[in-house]
């Protein structure tokens, strides 16, 4: 079997806790896959299997007060932020105690206590989002870092092009993640780019960049931790590019027909889990019982998620007008329907 | 205190600035250059680089930056050039600002306001003359605002600005030179109810923005001619104050919608629905609409004057409205 790239793992106690992460993010994903077959879940439906030590690193080096903001890929994001699995599941079974009631679904998980800020379905469209809540906190004399995960789809779009110019004109407090995993829904990374070095993009706007074995979460741990730290003690914006594969496909629609199956299998060798799994138990880091424990922990978790989840209540439809704008201050909760707002709307 | 539009919104620029430091303002040549439009001029020179914030050609860019710069505590005010390079930012103000607070399910407001130039009349031609605003008004989550006299200008900012949603300011560009008396407390004005800023009785003029001078002109003409006119002057579009304008349907009983943007699926084309749902019965005319021609506002003077709302065709539509019935 093979083993990340840091042979020695000094810390076993944290390279159980990373091992641990990386396993929720799969089992929730899973799940949802499931859910989603059994018709449990609708809509869109992205997972980040394959992709794990990615937002598993990167994650560890955050503090509480720094801000995320990701994509429609984020069910993992959002766990890993803090935002509960039962959270989770229930905003895709739109249900009242979803955390967005049921208005968002899977691609539009927020968090305010988390500073979880999305949940982007646009392409790109987060990127100047992140921009701007890193000027707030420059403005405001804050030390908190912004991170921006976006797949390398990302890179061909402007807002890209127009937030890596602004965060590196400003010295931005950060940090830029594009998980590149090689493809946007079909479409391959070098069909769509003259230029498919990632970060000499980023680096051509005198960002510090760098790309980072994205399956190897140590190696994701330790490129965060060295980019937030440099973010954070004012060393204006940084981008790590993230080079990783989605083992599954796109969405629960897209039959895969633009990559072979040896190309995906080749990938699944390189698994993060398996990957770190194989290094902790060569170091004899890893007893039987120790992985059984953490997934017996982790698969409780996830069913006492879905249990939270079906015991939900669906949103109420009395509510439907409800946030569209914000509540009056002393309405107390009532709905506010737009002044001019009919009910059209309620047709999902 | 004799002043100019121009003047007045930059008066309230000042004062929000001064009154909350979370306040700045941001934009494509608002700081060195003053203001393509010299809106915020001076303001550099006050405020500073930080808080007068000029930004490249980026429209999606700055527009979504002020939309992050919101939700992380601060008060922008985000400057674009024209509602015309605004369709480059549309995905920030649409897909972001107007939802954010609803797919979050209430826990990210926006509390951004978003000032653009819009309207025709200075042979700009057809990429610098368009009056989109109607568009914006169609999506919940935005407030739109028009301000069309001084008073708006002065005081329209700040209630923008103590607003938890997104709004979206649209001035004309004819408007900026208008010069007249404001008194010297002006300050912050609602931006909830349009205003009747005529009373006529006889029938109701309905504008806003860059038509309401045009309007007003058509309206002493038109008494001149013993025709009295109710003058409206919406302010808001979104959310538009109905009662307001059948409030003086009800008394008045016709209807003449003035509005610069193009008649098809416009903000005209709505107020004459909601008039004929709310107040049917209290027409004794059909309403009428006076818009802009269907077509790219050209270039050449004769041209662009025969596309857009004129004093002349105001006038005609409300004879023809008056005369309609005995
Ligand atoms: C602006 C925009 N264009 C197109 C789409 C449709 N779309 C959804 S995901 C996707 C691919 C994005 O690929 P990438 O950025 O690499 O992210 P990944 O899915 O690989 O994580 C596309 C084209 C979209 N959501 N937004
Ligand atoms: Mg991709």
């Amino acid at each position: 079997m093979s083993t990340v790239r840091n042979q020695v793992i000094r810390d076993q106690d944290h390279a159980l806790h990373l091992l641990r992460q990386m396993v929720r993010v799969r089992r929730l994903e899973e799940k949802c896959i499931e859910l989603y077959s059994a018709a449990k879940i609708r809509g869109f439906l992205h997972v980040y299997i394959g992709e794990e030590a990615v937002a598993a690193g990167v994650m560890e080096a955050l503090e509480p007060d720094d801000a995320v903001v990701a994509t429609y890929r984020e069910h993992g994001h959002a766990l890993l932020r803090g935002v509960s699995a039962g959270a989770i599941l229930a905003e895709m079974y739109g249900h009242a105690e979803g955390c967005c009631r049921g208005r968002g679904g899977s691609m539009h998980l927020f968090d305010a206590d988390a500073r979880f800020y999305g949940g982007n379905a646009i392409v790109a469209g987060g990127l100047p989002l992140a921009v701007g809540l890193a000027l707030a906190d420059r403005m405001a004399g804050r030390r908190r870092v912004t991170v921006c995960f976006f797949g390398e789809g990302a890179v061909a779009e402007g807002e890209f092009h127009e937030s890596m110019n602004l965060a590196a004109l400003w010295q931005l407090p950060v940090l830029f993640c594009c998980e590149n995993n090689l493809y946007a829904m079909g479409t391959a990374l070098g069909r769509s780019e003259s230029q498919t070095d990632i970060a000499l993009k980023a680096a051509g706007y005198e960002i510090s960049a760098w790309a980072v074995d994205g399956m190897d979460v140590l190696a994701v741990e330790e490129a965060a931790r060295r980019a937030v730290d440099a973010v954070r003690s004012g060393g204006g914006p940084h981008f790590l590019e993230l080079r990783t594969y989605r083992f599954r496909a796109h969405s629960m629609f897209d039959p895969e027909l633009y990559r072979e199956k040896t190309e995906v299998t080749r990938w699944m060798e390189r698994d993060p889990i398996t990957l770190l799994q194989g290094t902790m138990q060569a170091a004899g880091q890893l007893p039987e019982d120790t992985w059984a424990g953490l997934t017996a922990d982790v698969d409780a978790e996830i069913s006492a998620a879905v249990g939270f989840a079906e015991n939900g209540t669906p949103a109420p439809v009395s509510e439907l007008l409800r946030f569209v704008y914000s509540d009056p201050p002393d309405a107390g909760g009532a709905a506010t329907p737009g002044g001019s707002a009919g009910k059209e709307g309620a047709a999902g | 205190m004799k002043t100019t539009y121009r003047e007045a919104m930059r008066a309230a620029l000042r004062d929000a600035m001064q009154r909350d430091e979370r306040v700045f303002l941001m934009g494509e040549d608002v700081g060195s250059y003053g203001g393509s439009f010299a809106v915020s001029l001076g303001l550099l020179e006050e405020f500073g680089p930080e808080r007068i914030r000029d930004t490249p050609l980026s429209e999606s860019g700055f527009v979504g930056a002020g939309i992050g710069a919101a939700l992380g505590g601060m008060r922008p005010v985000v400057e674009i050039m024209t509602v015309n390079f605004s369709l480059l930012a549309l995905d920030q103000i649409i897909n972001n600002a107007a939802t954010l607070l609803h797919m979050s399910g209430g826990q990210f407001n926006v509390p951004i306001v978003i000032r653009m130039t819009t309207g025709a009349g200075r042979q700009l031609g057809a990429q610098h003359s368009h009056s989109l605003e109607g568009w914006y008004a169609h999506i919940p989550g935005l407030r739109i605002l028009a301000p069309a006299t001084l008073a708006d200008a002065r005081g329209m900012l700040w209630t923008a600005l103590q607003d938890p949603d997104p709004v979206l300011i649209f001035e004309h560009g004819s408007l900026y030179n208008v010069a007249g008396e404001l008194d010297d407390d002006a300050g912050a004005v609602d931006i909830d109810k349009a205003a009747v800023v005529r009373h006529g009785g006889g029938l109701t003029l309905i504008t806003y923005g860059g038509t309401l001078p045009l309007v007003l002109e058509a309206a002493a003409l038109l008494a001149a001619e013993g025709i009295e006119a109710d003058v409206i002057d919406l302010r808001t579009l979104r959310p538009l104050d109905g009662q307001t304008i059948m409030h003086s349907i009800a008394r008045t009983h016709r209807a003449v919608v003035v509005d610069e943007g193009w008649r098809s699926g416009s903000i005209s084309a709505e107020i004459a629905a909601r008039i004929c749902e709310q107040a049917f019965f209290d027409l004794d005319a059909p309403v009428e609409r006076v818009c802009s021609l269907e077509v790219p506002v050209p270039y050449a003077k004769h041209l662009e004057q025969a596309a857009l709302p004129s004093v002349e065709r105001v006038m005609t539509a409300a004879r023809r409205a008056v005369g309609t019935h005995g």
